[in-house]
C-alpha cells in the first residue's frame, strides 16, 4: 500500500512539474548549449560551458534577461562526438533555438548544411570551416570574432616582428583531424610569398599523449619555431616533450585552443616561456566577469568553481556569450520584437558590432579588440594577442595583433567558392 | 493458445521450407513492416525519424554486416568501421566522378569495394584464428583510417578532410542533402534494409550460408565433407563487408550529411560488434534487437529525466546513461550468454503453452 502511494505520488508530482515546464517554455530566448563534459576533450569543454551558462544566467540575474525577456540555457552533451552532436542539434532545433555554438569542428561541418535549411545560423566562434566567414556564400554561418587562418597571419606576423620570418624555417604541429589542417593550405600559400619554409608535424587523435616520434623529427628538423594546433590532452604532452628536447619555449606559439589554463596547468614550471594566442581577456579583473561571479558563481546558480572564474576557456566561453547576447539584442532592435526566431538571429548577428565604447558598457574594456560583421563579412575581423606562461599562470604580453586581412580574405573567397562549387542547390545571398 | 501451429497443414515443400513457417510470425512481420511504412513516418516528427529510426535501421544493416562473419562464419573481426568507412568514401567518389547516376545505384555499388577490400583483409583468415585474426581485422582498422587521412584525392581535396553530401534527387524528391526531408530518407533506409535483410536470410538459408555454418562448427570437419574454406570464408568476408560498405554510405549519406575519418573509428567497430555480441551470434533479428539496445535505448534514457520534469545536468545524465546500458549489458549477459535473441526464441516457446502450460 505504501509502495503504491509513493509510486502514485511521484507520477502526479511528475505530472505536475512537466505541467509547469511546457508552460515555462513560451516565454523564454532558447539558446541551445552543445557542451562536453564528459569524454577525452572534457578539460576544455567544461570551462567553456560553464562561461557560456554562467553569462548568460549572469544577465538573467542582473538585467532580467535580454529586452525584457529571460534567456534559457539548455545544454546537452556531445561527448566532442559528431553524431552525438546531430542527435543534440535535432533533439534541440524543434523547441525555438536561436543560435549553435558546437565547439567542435566535426560538429559544425555537419551542422553547416543543415543552417540555411533549418533557419538557424551557426556561430562557429574561432573554430570550423574558415571559409565559413564568407557572408556571402554561407548566409547563416559566422565565425566571429575572427578564423583560423586570420589567426595564423597574426602568429606569423608576430614572429615576423621577433626576429623576422624571411629565411626562417616554422615547424607545424597539428592533430591530425579537420581542425589540425586547416590552416595547411595557407601556410601552402604564404610560404614562398613572405619567404619561410614550413614543415608539418602531424599527431594522430589516438597518439595524442604519445608524440615522442615527432618530437624526435622536430629535433632532426631544428626548425627555429613551432606553431601548434592543437587540443585537449595533445597540448600538455606537446610542451612537456618540447621542453625534454630543450626546444626554447619562447619559440613555441600554440592557437588559441593551445593556449588554456587546463593545459598548461598540468605542465607546471617546465612549461614556463610557452606562447600561446589568444582573443579572450585574461583574468577575472573585469566588471562584467565580477557581476557574474557575485551574482552566478557565488550564489550558487553555476557548475563552476570560484576560482575558475576567469580560466583562459572560461573566458572564452563568457565570450561567446557575449557575441549571441549582442545579437540577439541587435535582432530585437532591428524586428522590434521581443521573441525572436532563428533568422532574425541570423540578421541580428550580421549587425554585431561589438566597438571599444560597446566593450567598456558591458564591463568588458579591453577584453578583446573590437569586432564587427556585415552581409559580407561573417568573420568580423577581430584580432588575437599573444600570451605567455609564466609557470604559474598566464600573462598578456603584446598589443592586439590584427591579421593580414588583404592575403587571407581572397584566400577565404576562393575557398568558399570551392566548398559551394560542387553543392548545385546551394543558396549564398547578394550583399549591397 | 495463440501462438501455435496446430492445424497448420503444410502441403507442399515450397510451404514447408518457407522463411516464416507459421501463420502468426508472417501476421507478426506483417504488423511490424505496417508500423514501419506507414505508422513510424505518420506520427513520428523529424527528431525520432532522424535521429533514432534512420541510424537505428543503418546500425541494424551494419550488424547484420557482421553477423555474416562473426556469428555465420565465425571469423571475429574488429574491422567494421573501416569497412563502413570504405563504403561511405567509395559512395562519396562515385558521387563525384558520376554526377548524373542515381543515388540509389551508387550506394548499392559501394558495397562492392567494401566487399572488395574486405576480401584483401580476409585472406589472412585461411591461416589463423580466433583472436589472432581478429588482430589482423584490426591492422585493417588502423590501416583503413590511416588510409583515409591521407589520401587527400579520396576527399577531393577538401580543406577540412570531410566529405560532404551533396544534395540528390530520385523521381525530383530530394533524398541527400540537408533539404530532403527526414521521411524520405527514412523510406529510402528501410527499403534498403528490408531488401538487403531479406537477401542475407535466403543466403544464410542456402548452400552458401550453410557452408559458413559448417566452418563456423568445425572448420576441419567442413573440409573433409568437400566445402572449401577459400570459398566459405571469402564469400562470408565478401557479404559481410558488402553490407558493411553499404551500412557505411547510408550513413553518411542519408543520416550523417557529412563526415571525417572519426565517424569510422574504432569506436564504431565496437559498437557494432556489442550489437551483434548481445543481440545474439547467428541471428538475423538479434542485430535489430542489438542495435535497438546500444543505439537506441542510450537516447531513451538520456531524454527521460526532461519528460518527467526533473532538471539533472546534461553530463549527469551522460554519466547515468552510460550506467545503466553498462549494467544492463552485463545483466543480459549473465541472464542469457547467447544474447537478446535466445531470450526472445525462449519467450516463443513459454508462448505456445501460455496460458495453460500443462495443457
Amino acid at each position: 500500500m505504501r509502495l503504491k502511494s509513493l509510486v502514485l505520488g511521484v507520477a502526479a508530482t511528475a505530472i505536475a512539474v512537466t505541467g509547469t515546464l511546457v508552460t515555462a517554455h513560451a516565454e523564454e530566448l532558447y539558446v541551445p548549449s552543445l557542451s562536453y563534459r564528459t569524454g577525452p576533450f572534457a578539460g576544455g569543454g567544461i570551462p567553456f560551458a560553464n562561461g557560456f551558462a554562467d553569462y548568460l544566467n549572469m544577465l538573467n540575474e542582473r538585467d532580467g534577461g535580454i529586452g525584457g525577456v529571460k534567456i534559457k540555457v539548455e545544454e546537452c552533451e556531445t561527448g566532442y562526438n559528431a553524431q552525438k552532436g546531430v542527435e543534440c542539434y535535432e533533439a534541440t532545433k524543434g523547441k525555438g533555438a536561436l543560435v549553435y555554438n558546437p565547439l567542435s569542428t566535426g560538429i559544425t561541418l555537419q551542422l553547416i548544411p543543415k543552417a540555411p535549411v533549418d533557419q538557424i545560423p551557426v556561430l562557429s566562434m574561432g573554430y570550423g570551416l574558415s571559409a565559413a566567414g564568407v557572408g556571402k556564400s554561407f548566409p547563416y554561418t559566422f565565425t566571429y570574432p575572427t578564423g583560423y587562418w586570420s589567426q595564423m597571419s597574426s602568429i606569423l606576423k608576430y614572429i615576423d616582428a621577433n626576429g623576422g620570418l624571411k629565411g626562417k624555417k616554422i615547424g607545424f604541429i597539428y592533430l591530425d583531424a579537420g581542425y589540425g589542417r586547416e590552416p595547411i593550405p595557407l601556410l601552402d600559400k604564404l610560404a614562398p610569398k613572405l619567404g619561410f619554409e614550413w614543415v608539418g608535424f602531424p599527431v594522430a587523435g589516438k597518439d595524442m599523449q604519445n608524440q615522442g616520434s615527432q618530437w624526435l623529427n622536430v629535433r632532426k628538423e631544428r626548425p627555429d619555431w613551432m606553431i601548434m594546433w592543437g587540443w585537449g590532452a595533445m597540448n600538455a604532452t606537446a610542451v612537456k616533450e618540447a621542453a625534454k628536447i630543450r626546444f626554447p619555449l619562447d619559440r613555441f606559439i600554440g592557437n588559441w585552443w593551445a593556449g588554456a589554463h587546463a593545459d598548461l596547468d598540468p605542465v607546471g614550471a617546465a612549461g614556463k616561456g610557452y606562447l600561446a594566442a589568444n582573443f579572450s581577456g585574461v583574468g577575472a579583473d573585469y566588471p562584467a566577469l565580477q557581476d557574474v561571479k557575485k551574482l552566478v558563481v557565488d550564489a550558487g546558480k553555476s557548475q563552476t568553481a570560484p576560482d575558475k572564474v576567469g580560466d583562459v576557456l572560461y573566458n572564452r566561453g563568457l565570450f561567446n556569450a557575449v557575441i549571441v547576447a549582442e545579437a540577439i539584442k541587435a535582432a530585437q532592435e532591428k524586428t522590434g520584437k521581443k521573441m525572436i526566431t532563428g533568422a532574425d538571429m541570423r540578421d541580428g548577428l550580421e549587425l554585431f558590432d561589438l566597438s571599444e565604447v560597446r566593450l567598456k558598457e558591458l564591463g568588458l574594456g579591453g577584453f578583446t579588440g573590437p569586432v564587427k560583421g556585415s552581409c559580407a563579412d561573417h568573420e568580423g575581423g577581430g584580432s588575437v594577442f599573444i600570451q605567455q606562461w609564466d609557470g604559474s599562470d598566464w600573462k598578456r604580453t603584446t598589443d592586439l595583433i590584427a591579421p593580414m586581412t588583404d592575403v587571407v580574405r581572397p584566400l577565404l573567397e576562393e575557398a568558399a567558392a570551392k566548398y559551394t562549387s560542387d553543392k548545385p542547390g546551394w543558396k549564398g545571398q547578394e550583399c549591397g | 493458445m495463440f501462438y501455435r501451429e496446430a492445424g497448420q497443414f503444410k502441403t507442399n515443400y515450397k510451404a514447408d521450407q518457407a522463411i516464416f513457417p507459421i501463420l502468426q510470425d508472417r501476421i507478426g512481420l506483417g504488423i511490424i513492416l505496417l508500423i514501419a511504412a506507414i505508422v513510424l513516418p505518420l506520427f513520428g516528427n523529424d527528431f525520432f525519424l532522424n535521429s533514432i529510426m534512420i541510424p537505428f535501421l543503418i546500425f541494424s544493416l551494419a550488424a547484420i554486416g557482421l553477423n555474416i562473419l562473426t556469428g555465420y562464419c565465425g571469423q571475429l573481426s574488429l574491422g567494421t568501421g573501416a569497412f563502413m568507412g570504405v563504403g561511405a568514401y567509395s559512395c562519396y567518389k562515385l558521387v563525384t566522378i558520376f554526377p548524373d547516376v542515381n543515388i540509389l545505384i551508387h550506394v548499392l555499388l559501394s558495397g562492392f569495394f567494401a566487399a572488395a577490400v574486405g576480401c584483401v583483409f580476409g585472406l589472412p583468415s585461411l591461416r589463423i584464428k580466433g583472436l589472432y585474426l581478429a588482430i589482423t581485422t584490426l591492422a585493417a582498422q588502423f590501416f583503413l583510417e590511416w588510409a583515409f587521412i591521407r589520401t587527400a584525392w579520396l576527399y577531393n581535396y577538401n580543406d577540412s578532410g570531410a566529405i560532404e553530401v551533396p544534395t540528390k534527387t530520385f523521381f525530383g524528391l530530394a533524398v541527400t542533402g540537408a533539404s530532403a526531408s527526414p521521411t524520405t530518407r527514412y523510406f529510402v533506409v528501410l527499403a534498403i534494409v528490408v531488401v538487403l535483410t531479406w537477401v542475407a536470410s535466403n543466403v544464410i538459408r542456402g548452400r552458401i550460408g550453410r557452408s559458413w555454418m559448417m566452418i563456423r562448427d568445425m572448420d576441419i570437419a567442413a573440409e573433409l565433407m568437400g566445402i572449401k574454406p577459400f570459398n566459405a570464408k571469402l564469400s562470408a568476408f565478401a557479404m559481410s563487408s558488402y553490407y558493411c560498405g553499404v551500412a557505411g554510405a547510408l550513413m553518411v549519406f542519408m543520416w550523417l550529411g557529412a563526415a571525417e575519418v572519426e565517424s569510422f573509428n574504432i569506436n564504431v567497430s565496437f559498437q557494432i560488434l556489442f550489437m551483434v555480441i548481445i543481440g545474439g551470434m547467428g541471428s538475423l533479428i538479434g542485430c535489430f534487437m542489438g542495435a535497438a539496445l546500444i543505439f537506441i535505448l542510450p537516447i531513451t534514457i538520456r531524454a527521460a529525466p526532461e519528460l518527467f520534469g526533473l532538471n539533472i545536468g546534461a553530463a549527469t545524465a551522460e554519466h547515468i546513461t552510460q550506467l545503466i546500458i553498462g549494467s544492463l549489458i552485463i545483466l543480459f549477459l549473465i541472464v542469457e550468454p547467447h544474447g537478446l535473441a535466445r531470450l526472445w526464441q525462449i519467450a516463443k516457446e513459454k508462448l505456445r503453452n501460455w496460458p495453460f502450460p500443462y495443457g
